[in-house]
């Protein structure tokens, strides 16, 4: 040792004042470096088909008149769309905006909308202003991973309900309900993905939304909706709104899916007597939801075919649902099992007993594909035995060679599982005795 | 160091990203290199490794390389062999070597064969464990080398893959997990200890060790989430250790080094047991250079900033090249 007196530091320290790690919430205590998100790093590369994001495919939209929209707003707006704006969002949109929800049967004022910074804030905001740390929100089993993340964020307890091909189970539902008000506990609010669920695809029956609601109502328990999919149908039947048929249900909308995805506006449609709580908490939050993009999807609404170009996307992600389809009916082993999603995103592919999908997730990234595995769609740790495929934004022949990489990477995991056998984790349901399609396993909590 | 008027005239492109499954920790490492070296006034490219790099290489070469790769291409030589067959000046360790220390039951073989301590360890492909069974060449696994066992994958870093195996029963699922990242695992003895990190530079006429660097993990495991969140490990530098023990780090680090015919710079992983004894886990030739990392935190304890540093081995490499030909 040449040098006996040196100063003991530690990383990230500037100073010895401060180590900022050190003065972090409890409740970001997740929020911390993870194999998986790395993994993700590498699907971000070309030679990689990532069947794992959601991104829409936004090729179809109309760029040049987008741009010239673009240009004009500046010109003959600029000084109010580069400006800030109200809380609540343009009364202009917010008008729109209800015009988009009546195509699901909704009606509603306009004074009722907050426009947000897509419906992630709308939903951020929600748990903001219901949940305490502790407090216990009910979803499906397996739930949009960006809501599970915003419950733990505020420190709220997630307790999922199953589904079946035809979405929520009620019974299920109730039995939930029940066994939690035994304990003394009121869920803050059911949290629901309707239409064509993200992750699992499916979508709740009609003649189930009234007993749903019902349910709730008797529990005492408010219903969140999160319904970005909605328009995205591949039959042309479109599914009346649970707000359609309840007022007091708090609806999250968003022009992600619809429209453009990078400009973020989505919004929630409340309950008057929720709304001015929902304002000020965006207020604290944003100040404002960014004029500019407000007007552009306004100046859109107003000066194009959106329900047309709705319908354009709904084509081609049926197209590329159906490559998907024939794709996993082609390659994949034995054993495994998915739902035919009718509109949307996503298929939720159950695979072999014994086979773990976060751990098999390197020797797929080594293969050059990528795919969310179940566990991240759960608050729980189950779903090992699932996965979620994306159709919307690669290539019909790009989804081929995915699942087709996707069936050896299979293989090989079940390969491996064989010589060391089946290893213990928590699963969803029997193993599936053939190939196809199905629905999603039951799953209790 | 310290020869500014040469250093700020150079021009470096910073090698990071790959394919591997270090991709995210290799940005980070590449960012932040590459703002240490516009500190020194070096020119900095950022690079990935791409079908793009040989024709940006052949149009457009810098004075020197600087490889913030890590795992795959980027630490087993391949890389580093074509950059040798473009003449590409680079810091860090030639091609054959990096193939050397990057599988880690060869890098494992040397050391013990020159008589430094390294834990215990059998490395087995998946192949044979299906062949001869694997239920006994588990046991025989465990017989001979007990328990608790760490599993590694027989390649990569960032602790990706590696299972920390207390019972029996946890071996499977742990093969199963450590097998997704490679085809061969390596299993090793586990020795408990203090866990700390040796950087090795050859910034001036010989090699030197930096002070050891030791690690605390909160949560118990320095695994990939540990290593790469702020304040999920804590840091202490030169380690709280007894001098002899320090200065056995640190020979032990640089015979490593030197054994396995690493250039520039290195880091070796170690734990030093209950009894004192030093037993080297790894040798890196593509240390960490993120915020959590170890080699900046023991370069800034000596007084060195890392761009400081690296502008040095800069130097280093394009004398190398100039003097070979």
């Amino acid at each position: 040792m040449s040098e006996p007196v040196r100063r003991p530091i530690r990383a990230n320290e500037p100073t010895n004042r401060l180590i900022p790690s050190e003065r972090f919430a409890a409740r970001t205590a997740g929020m911390t470096a993870s194999e998986i998100r790395a993994l993700f790093a590498v699907a971000s590369r070309p030679e990689v088909v990532s069947l794992a994001g959601g991104m829409p495919n936004l090729a179809a939209l109309p760029l040049p008149a987008l741009a010239e929209e673009v240009a004009d707003l500046v010109a003959r707006d600029g000084q109010v769309a580069l400006q800030y704006g109200s809380a609540q969002g343009t009364p202009e949109l917010r008008e729109q905006i209800c015009e988009v929800m009546a195509v699901e049967g909704i009606r509603a004022d306009p004074n009722d909308v907050v426009v947000t910074v897509g419906s992630q804030m709308a939903l951020d905001l929600v748990t903001r202003i219901y949940c305490d740390p502790g407090d216990v929100v009910v979803a499906e089993g397996p739930s949009y991973v960006g809501a599970l993340g915003s419950f733990a964020a505020y420190q709220a307890r997630v307790v999922h309900v199953a589904m079946d091909e035809h979405g929520l189970v009620p019974t299920l539902l109730r039995e939930t309900l029940s066994a939690l008000a035994t304990r003394g506990v009121t869920p803050k609010f059911l949290y629901t993905i309707p239409n064509f669920h993200n992750p699992a695809g499916v979508t709740m029956a009609v003649e189930r939304r009234s007993e749903v609601l019902q349910i709730c109502a008797e529990y005492g328990v408010a219903v969140v909706e999160d319904n970005p999919y909605g328009l995205l149908g591949f039959t042309g039947r479109v599914y009346p709104a649970l707000r359609s048929l309840d007022r007091d249900v708090i609806y999250l909308g968003s022009f992600s899916k619809t429209f453009a995805s990078g400009l973020r506006v989505g919004w929630a449609l409340v309950p008057p007597a929720v709304r001015d709580r929902l304002v000020l908490a965006a207020e604290s939050a944003t100040l404002c939801p960014p004029s500019f993009t407000q007007m552009l999807v306004s100046r859109y609404l107003a000066g194009h075919d959106w329900r047309s170009q709705i319908k354009t996307f709904a084509e081609a992600y049926r197209e590329r649902r159906d490559a998907m389809l024939r794709a996993l009916e082609t390659h994949l082993p034995p054993g495994c099992t998915w739902n035919v999603p009718d509109g949307g995103f996503y298929v939720w592919l159950t695979v072999p007993d014994g086979v773990d999908t976060k751990a098999m997730l390197p020797r797929a990234v080594t293969a050059r594909v990528a795919y969310a595995s179940g566990t991240g769609f759960y608050a729980d740790g189950f779903g090992s035995r699932q996965l979620r495929l994306s159709y919307c934004y690669p290539t019909p022949e790009r989804i081929t060679e995915g699942v087709r990489r996707l069936a050896a990477v299979l293989e090989s995991e079940l390969d491996v599982i064989r010589t060391f056998g089946s290893p213990s984790r928590p699963n969803l349901g029997p193993a599936p005795a053939r190939n196809g399609p199905q629905t999603p396993s039951p799953h209790t909590p | 160091m310290g020869q500014n008027a040469a250093v700020t005239e150079r021009t470096v492109a910073v090698l990071a990203g790959g394919l591997s499954h270090e991709r995210e920790v290799s940005l980070r490492s590449g960012r932040r290199l590459a703002a240490a070296l516009r500190e020194t006034g070096t020119s900095v490219r950022e690079w990935d490794v791409d079908a793009a790099l040989v024709e940006r290489l052949r149009t457009d070469p810098p004075d020197a390389v600087a490889i913030a790769l890590h795992g795959g291409e980027g630490e087993n030589g391949s890389v580093q062999a074509v950059l040798e067959l473009l003449g590409v000046p680079f810091v860090g360790t030639p091609a054959p070597a990096c193939r050397r220390a990057w599988d880690k039951p060869t890098a494992k073989a040397e050391l013990a064969r020159a008589g430094l301590c390294t834990p215990d360890w059998v490395a087995l492909p998946h192949t044979t464990f299906r062949a001869l069974g694997a239920q006994a060449v588990l046991d025989a696994m465990v017989d001979r080398l007990g328990l608790p066992l760490m599993l590694k994958p027989d390649q990569g870093g960032s602790a990706l893959g590696a299972h920390l195996v207390t019972d029996r029963s946890e071996l499977p699922a742990a093969m199963v997990g450590c097998l997704a990242y490679a085809d061969t695992v390596l299993v090793e003895r586990f020795v408990a200890g203090t866990e700390v990190a040796i950087a090795v530079v050859h910034d001036g006429a010989e090699p030197r060790a930096l002070p050891p660097v030791e690690i605390e993990a909160v949560g118990g495991s320095y695994d990939y989430s540990a290593r790469y969140t702020p304040g999920a490990a804590t840091f202490t530098c030169p380690a709280r250790l007894e001098p002899s023990v320090l200065k056995a780090l640190e020979e032990a680090a640089l015979a490593a080094h030197q054994l396995l015919g690493l250039r520039d710079v290195s880091r070796t992983d170690a734990i030093v047991d209950a009894s004192g004894q030093v037993q080297i886990l790894e040798v890196n030739v593509s240390p960490g250079l993120t915020e959590t990392s170890l080699l900046p935190i023991a370069a800034r304890t000596v007084g060195m900033e890392l761009g400081e540093l690296y502008a040095a081995l800069v130097e280093r490499a394009v004398s190398r090249e100039t003097t070979a030909h």
